[in-house]
């Protein structure tokens, strides 16, 4: 047993040095700008945009196949913050959303069917079945993955509600930049 | 020299790993829409089967059979199968990105192509040598390469044709390949 044990480990352990050392020499280094993207799209891979996942539609973006108002989820501000990073013009005529949205469960309407669960990219629906289900507001993206899903419409993308704990002076807007304080999809929706 | 040939013929046309032995099917049906594609992942299996092969025999004959742990032989052969072609992605997507996107998901499914055990398994049944047993796997893997040539060509051909509806898609491709596999028994009159 003994011999067999250490006989696998050996080989094991061979086995993955060599492919470390592979990995080492034949890595294919990303391109920065599909990674600096893909670090600005929300990462929740619900394929709204079309395109294969946030990766996907990064690429498409810095081809140039895909217009900075591509991911819905982002809304304008994301869009703003793709157009100054590939430096391109941004026509936002048909960009509608102003706020953030996350998705809210009206309880009267919830039969707790569940099947918005399974469609949510970030597990942010919790819920059981024949129970009225809720939405984590802290992992919710506002994606509009479950909207479509719902057979009795009880969940919907809402407002958030401005309440004290993150409520901000607004800006005067002759010194809005609105490029650089966005950084972000994590940062945009910290507040959240 | 004329045994080498011999052999070659032998596992390439009359025992054709496909479509007489009915192993690796799966990427003959999956990867076999376009010329081009088919042609990739027969290189790519070529490439995985015949350095499979010559680590495998060294494995049994040095590791195995010496320490008489026969009864690991599955699992040793799995261990450096899916190390060989780790190695083999790692290649390819450094050498020819484009091959990579059109293999996609069947490239690391060739770890679970039983062509690459199966070839690896006979040759120890058979106790064939070093070189021999080489050989044989690379003569398997032409004849991979040489059905899903033709079976591609054959569906970019279908691809065109008028079909009755209810034939079309997999069911047609399916009777193509079950007439080919036909066409190939043919071959075993051949007495090599």
């Amino acid at each position: 047993m003994f011999t067999a044990i250490f006989s696998l480990t050996i080989l094991g352990a061979t086995l993955g040095l060599a492919l470390g050392i592979a990995g080492r020499f034949l890595a294919v280094e990303a391109n920065a700008n599909v990674a600096e993207l893909e670090a600005l799209l929300p990462g929740t891979n619900c394929g709204q945009c079309g395109f294969p996942g946030c990766s996907g539609a990064a690429t498409a973006l810095v081809g140039g196949a895909a217009p900075a108002t591509c991911c819905p989820v982002g809304g304008k501000a994301l869009a703003v913050a793709i157009a100054e990073k590939l430096g391109v013009r941004l026509d936002l005529s048909g960009v509608a959303d102003e706020a953030p949205k996350l998705a809210l469960v009206a309880e009267d309407l919830c039969i707790g069917c569940c099947r918005c669960i399974k469609t949510c990219p970030t597990d942010a629906i919790l819920g059981a079945p024949k129970q009225i289900h809720n939405v984590l507001k802290e992992a919710c993206t506002g994606c509009a993955a479950c909207v479509a899903h719902c057979p009795t419409e009880a969940i919907l993308l809402h407002p958030v509600p401005v309440t004290l704990p993150h409520w901000v002076m607004p800006k005067p807007s002759s010194a809005v930049s609105v490029g650089n304080c966005v950084t972000s999809f994590a940062e945009r929706t910290a507040w959240v | 020299m004329s045994a080498l040939i011999l052999l070659l013929i032998s596992t390439a046309l009359v025992n054709n790993v496909v479509l007489i032995k009915f192993l690796g099917l799966c990427p003959v049906m999956g990867v076999s829409k376009s010329l081009d594609s088919a042609i990739g992942m027969g290189m790519a299996t070529t490439f995985v089967l015949t350095l499979t092969a010559a680590a495998t025999w060294m494995l049994e004959h040095w590791l195995l059979m010496p320490l008489g742990l026969d009864y690991l032989r599955i699992l040793a052969f799995i261990v450096v199968i899916a190390s060989v072609v780790q190695f083999t992605e790692m290649f390819i997507k450094k050498a020819s990105p484009g091959l990579y996107q059109s293999l996609g998901i069947y490239l690391p499914l060739i770890t679970t192509n039983c062509a690459v055990l199966g070839i690896s398994l006979l040759n120890v049944q058979q106790s064939y040598g070093f070189f021999w047993s080489i050989f044989y796997a690379f003569g398997s893997a032409l004849g991979f390469t040489l059905v899903m040539m033709i079976f591609a060509g054959m569906r970019e051909r279908i691809a065109l044709a008028r079909v009755p509806a209810a034939f079309s898609g997999a069911p047609i491709a399916f009777i193509a390949i079950s007439l080919l596999a036909l066409a190939f028994m043919g071959f075993s009159g051949l007495n090599v």
